[in-house]
This record gives structure tokens, C-alpha cells and sequence, in this order.
């Protein structure tokens, strides 16, 4: 059963179609990648599915849950983390509390024992402070922790982002251009975290530019274009579709590529 | 929690704390016992203030009229409705809260310059009643203050409330400094930073705007009602608008989100208009001169600029 399932979503802005009939379905421990030209609606489509933007057709649901109209902070409670193209730090907090807000679900939120700073709300802010240090770790930024996230260089901010949606404990994970800006050792590193994440049996959807990353991670590929669907299937498959290689490389290529 | 993290937290409190026992050997006089119960008075509003604005990251130019609110509780509760002075106090900056909380649902959804302007309207309206509820109030005139007594003591002059004001404020700081260190704290932070993320991270972003906005609010009513208390008297300058542009600009000269920083620009606001009195008719002039200077070179406030630039030294 797919865990995440998008059904025939539309969205227009000031009556421009950004996003016709799109439908896809995500499975548990699959990565999953949404490609497509610049302007094709991948970001736009992850903002509907994480609930910033709702849709005008079509529905969102998480676990066979209808929650297309749900308020962003409740999608979190049903399981669906994400990451930000243009990356949302919390730049005056300290890269391990950036993800300690990650753990925000998994704590009691009582104010009054906050206030009081009571044993119980100790105790947990110690808790929250060694999950978030795993995390970073598990991310490669150890020692970091005290650091204030807005020195940091963008590569490791790319990767605390993704350490502070994990802390959510997700159970569709969608990362959002998480290679842009890296150079090819980071992205190594940033591929080997996507299937470290994937095999935890979490969903990974993914949208990047870096097709090698795409071809060799993902276990599947969905192509937009102009807010359309145009391909989905393997990357292999994908890698061959003639519309793809037309709406990447022109349709003059396209054509060269079934000759050759 | 780290060795860093500890001491920082513990030596906000602690230096507030050592400051308010130490202050008392060298103020000379009445005079300045006065001054430094002002200090901390205002300091404790700004404090407040500093939550919703400073940590959560949302403007209020209206927090006069709940200072204001605290302020005639103690005033027009036991005066009439027979409400004892001590209960009056507690009920005024509940009121405040559950005002804020009301107003707040609402206005809250605005953001920037649109929530700062309806802020600002929220103050002058709850300043308008003060003046105009004549039959309560004592219109534009005020009313007096009874004294707080509390088992058969009566706290009267400026020493009694030094010490009243002086330890509150180290009260609220270390209520103010755990609370920053919590999951409500962080999410206050993490929404000033960026709504979208925290949203996507499971934090209600309405509902902790509305607590920093609420908590704020009780703060500056427990602040006004000891201003009434302190000086025996209320009228609606208590809760003008001045009041709240007051509070905003310590909050901001101190340092935003910074709790030492509340204290440093309560007391600069405080006790500069007394020292420039010197400057006799241009006194007002010299000190907006201080304040554009101080936001100029020292633009994200005294205490975080100051901070960085010792820790700058240090590494």
C-alpha cells in the first residue's frame, strides 16, 4: 500500500496553471524523485503535498488519509517531513536546537512546567539534546552542535536541514533540491544519507537537479513538465523516454537520441 | 546540557540576583532608590515584551494598555468593588491575559507593519477607557492607589518596593530564561526565524504567537499594577501610547531577545532623562540624539552587540 498518494492535483496562480492532474504514489523505504525542467512545478507540488498551498483539484493523502486541507503542523503529527529549496534555518539558534524544534511532536508542551523549568521538563530537554546530537551526527556534523546555524557554510546547513526533519521522525520524508550547491563530495555524502534514510523504512521523495545523484538513487522517477505529468517509471526506463530527453534537451535532441 | 549552556543560563539570573542584593550599598538616597525601582518596574514589561517580540519575533506597540490594565486593577478593584489589594493584583494581570488572549486570536494573523498597526489601535482603545469610564476611573484626572498590605504590613516608600520590584525581576528573569530553554521557548524562536519550517516541524505557530502574546501581556499588567502601587496614584498617562513606543524602545535599544538586555534598556531610558536634565530645555533633544547614535553603532542593541563583540576578543 503507498504511503503517500497525490490524486489529480491542479493548483493555479492569478490563472496560471501551475500544476494539471497530477497523481503519484509513494511507498514505504522507496526513493522516489520528482524531475522536470525549471519551472516544471516540482517545488510547487511539494508545497501542496507538505500543505503550504492548497490545491484547487485533487486530493493529498498520508496513509490513506484524505489531508489536503489540513493545517501544515498537523500533516507533521501524520508522519510527513520536509526540507526547503532556499534553506529555512532558524539562524540565530544553534544547529543542535534547530533540530531540537525537529523534536517539537515528541515533547509534553505544557507551558507551566516549562516556566518553572520542572525536573520532568529537564529531564526531556536533556533527552531532546542527545537525539538531536544522534541526528547530527548521523547527518556528518558532528561538533558542531554549538554552533549558531547562521555561520555555518551552506553545505552543512543543507545537511542540518535534513537532521531536523528527521528529528520528527517522519514517515515521508520530502527533501527539496538537497544536493543543490554541493560540490561532489558533499553530494557523495548526501546520497549515501538519502539511502541510509530510505532504508530505515522511511519514503524519500526527492526533488533534485543532479541527475547522476537521481539515476543512481532513486527507485523510481516522476517527470514534470510545464505543471503536466510526462513520464513515470524506473530510472532506467525514464533515462530513455523520448519526451524526457526532448523536454531536457530540446526536441531536436529527442529525435537524435531514438536514432542513435 | 552542556557546561556552556549551564552557565550562561544560570548567570543571567545569578548577575541579576548579586545586582539587586549589591545596588543598595551605593545608592545614596531616596532619590536613587527611586530611580532603581523604576528601572526594574519597566525593565520587568519590557521583559515581557521582549518575549512576543524579542523570542517570538512579533511586534506589539500596544503593550501600554496592558501595563495600563494591571495598573487601574489595583486602582479601581478595591476602590470599587471592595476587591482586596493583593487579590486585585493577581485578577488585573489575569484580565490582561485573557484580553490578550481574546484580542490576540485575531490580530495575530497579521504580519509586520499590519500587526504592529493594530496593535497600536489595541492600546490607544484599552488607553480611550481608562480615560472615558470617568465613573471608575477618575477620568483624565486618575485615581489614588490604595497601599498594599499584606498581614498587617503595609509596603509603602521607595526602599519596601526596591526590594518588591528587585526581586520580582529576578523572578521573571529566571521564569523568562526557562522558558527560552524549552520546547515552548524554541518554538518561539524557530517561528521568528521562519514560519514555513517550524509549521512543516509540527509547532502550531498560531497558538505560540498567542502564548508569547498572552504571557507578555501578564507580564507588563503585574509591572503596571506595581507602578500604581509604588506611587500611590494612576491616571491614563499610566497607559499611553508613549508608554507602549516606551517599552518598544527599550526592548529594541536593549537588545531583542536578550533578558539582560530588557534590564539595560529599562535603566537607559530610565536614568538618562535624569542625568540630561542638565541639558535643562534641549533634554529631549539630547537623548532622541543617544538613542538614533546607540541604533546606529550598536544596531542589534547594547546587550547582544556588546556580547559580541567581547566574545569576538575572547576567540
Amino acid at each position: 500500500m503507498s504511503l503517500l498518494s497525490v490524486r489529480d492535483i491542479g493548483i493555479e496562480f492569478g490563472g496560471v496553471t501551475a500544476l494539471s492532474g497530477v497523481s503519484l504514489d509513494v511507498r514505504p523505504a522507496e526513493i522516489f524523485a520528482i524531475i522536470g525542467p525549471n519551472g516544471a512545478g516540482k517545488t510547487t507540488l511539494f508545497n501542496v503535498i507538505s500543505g503550504l498551498y492548497v490545491p484547487k483539484h485533487g486530493r493529498v493523502e498520508l496513509n490513506g488519509e484524505d489531508v489536503t486541507r489540513f493545517p501544515v503542523h498537523r500533516l507533521s503529527e501524520l508522519g510527513l517531513s520536509r526540507t526547503f529549496q532556499n534553506l529555512q534555518i532558524f539562524f540565530r539558534m544553534t544547529a543542535a536546537e534547530n533540530v531540537m524544534v525537529g523534536r517539537h511532536l515528541h515533547e509534553k508542551r505544557s507551558v507551566l512546567p516549562h516556566l518553572f523549568a520542572l525536573p520532568s521538563t529537564k529531564k526531556q530537554n536533556a533527552q531532546t539534546r542527545t537525539k538531536a546530537e544522534e541526528l547530527l551526527a548521523f547527518v556528518g556534523l558532528k561538533g558542531i552542535s554549538e554552533q549558531t546555524a547562521g555561520n555555518l557554510p551552506y553545505g552543512a546547513l543543507k545537511r542540518l536541514e535534513i537532521a531536523r526533519a528527521l528529528a520528527a521522525e517522519p514517515k515521508v520524508l520530502l527533501l527539496d533540491e538537497p544536493a543543490a550547491g554541493c560540490n561532489a563530495v558533499e553530494t557523495a555524502e548526501i546520497d549515501e544519507i538519502i539511502q541510509k534514510i530510505a532504508a530505515r523504512g522511511i519514503a524519500v521523495v526527492l526533488v533534485e537537479h543532479d541527475m547522476r545523484l537521481v539515476m543512481k538513487i532513486s527507485h523510481r522517477i516522476h517527470v514534470l513538465e510545464s505543471g503536466r505529468t510526462l513520464a513515470e517509471g524506473p530510472a532506467q526506463e525514464v533515462r530513455r523516454n523520448q519526451k524526457v530527453i526532448a523536454a531536457y534537451l530540446g526536441k531536436h535532441a529527442g529525435e537524435e537520441a531514438t536514432h542513435a | 546540557m552542556t557546561m556552556q549552556t549551564l552557565l550562561r543560563r544560570h548567570g543571567v539570573v545569578l548577575g541579576l540576583l548579586a545586582l539587586v542584593l549589591v545596588l543598595p550599598l551605593v545608592l545614596p538616597s531616596n532619590f536613587y532608590f527611586r530611580i532603581a525601582t523604576l528601572t526594574f518596574i519597566f525593565a520587568l514589561a519590557v521583559l515581557g515584551l521582549n518575549l512576543v517580540m524579542g523570542y517570538a519575533g512579533q511586534v506589539s506597540l500596544g503593550h501600554g494598555g496592558f501595563f495600563g490594565i494591571g495598573a487601574y486593577a489595583v486602582a479601581v478593584g478595591p476602590t470599587h468593588f471592595g476587591i482586596p489589594v493583593w487579590a486585585a493584583l493577581p485578577l488585573g494581570a489575569l484580565l490582561a491575559g485573557l484580553l490578550a488572549f481574546l484580542i490576540g486570536r485575531p490580530i495575530l494573523k497579521l504580519k509586520g507593519h499590519y500587526l504592529a498597526v493594530a496593535t497600536l489601535g489595541m492600546g490607544i482603545l484599552i488607553a480611550m477607557v481608562f480615560t472615558n469610564e470617568a465613573q471608575y476611573t477618575g477620568g483624565p484626572d486618575g485615581m489614588s492607589v490604595p497601599r498594599l498590605v499584606l498581614f498587617g504590613w503595609s509596603a509603602r516608600g521607595p526602599i519596601t518596593w526596591y526590594w518588591i520590584s528587585g526581586i520580582s525581576l529576578v523572578v521573571a528573569a529566571w521564569l523568562a530564561m526557562n522558558l527560552i530553554d524549552s520546547p515552548t521557548g524554541r518554538a518561539f524562536r524557530a517561528i521568528h526565524d521562519s514560519e514555513p519550517a517550524s509549521g512543516v516541524l509540527g509547532v502550531n505557530v498560531a497558538r505560540y504567537k498567542l502564548i508569547a502574546f498572552v504571557l507578555s501581556a501578564v507580564f507588563a499588567a503585574v509591572a503596571g499594577a506595581y507602578l500604581a502601587l509604588y506611587d500611590g496614584g494612576v491616571t491614563p498617562r499610566t497607559a499611553e501610547f508613549l508608554r507602549s513606543i516606551e517599552f518598544v524602545t527599550m526592548a529594541v535599544l536593549g537588545g531583542l531577545g536578550s533578558v539582560i538586555g530588557s534590564v539595560v534598556g529599562a535603566a537607559f531610558l530610565t536614568i538618562l532623562p535624569q542625568v540630561l536634565t542638565v541639558f535643562h530645555d534641549y533634554e529631549h533633544v539630547v537623548l532622541g540624539l543617544l538613542i538614533i547614535l546607540f541604533m546606529m553603532f550598536l544596531r542589534d542593541g547594547i546587550v547582544p552587540t556588546l556580547a559580541r563583540l567581547i566574545f569576538r576578543r575572547r576567540s
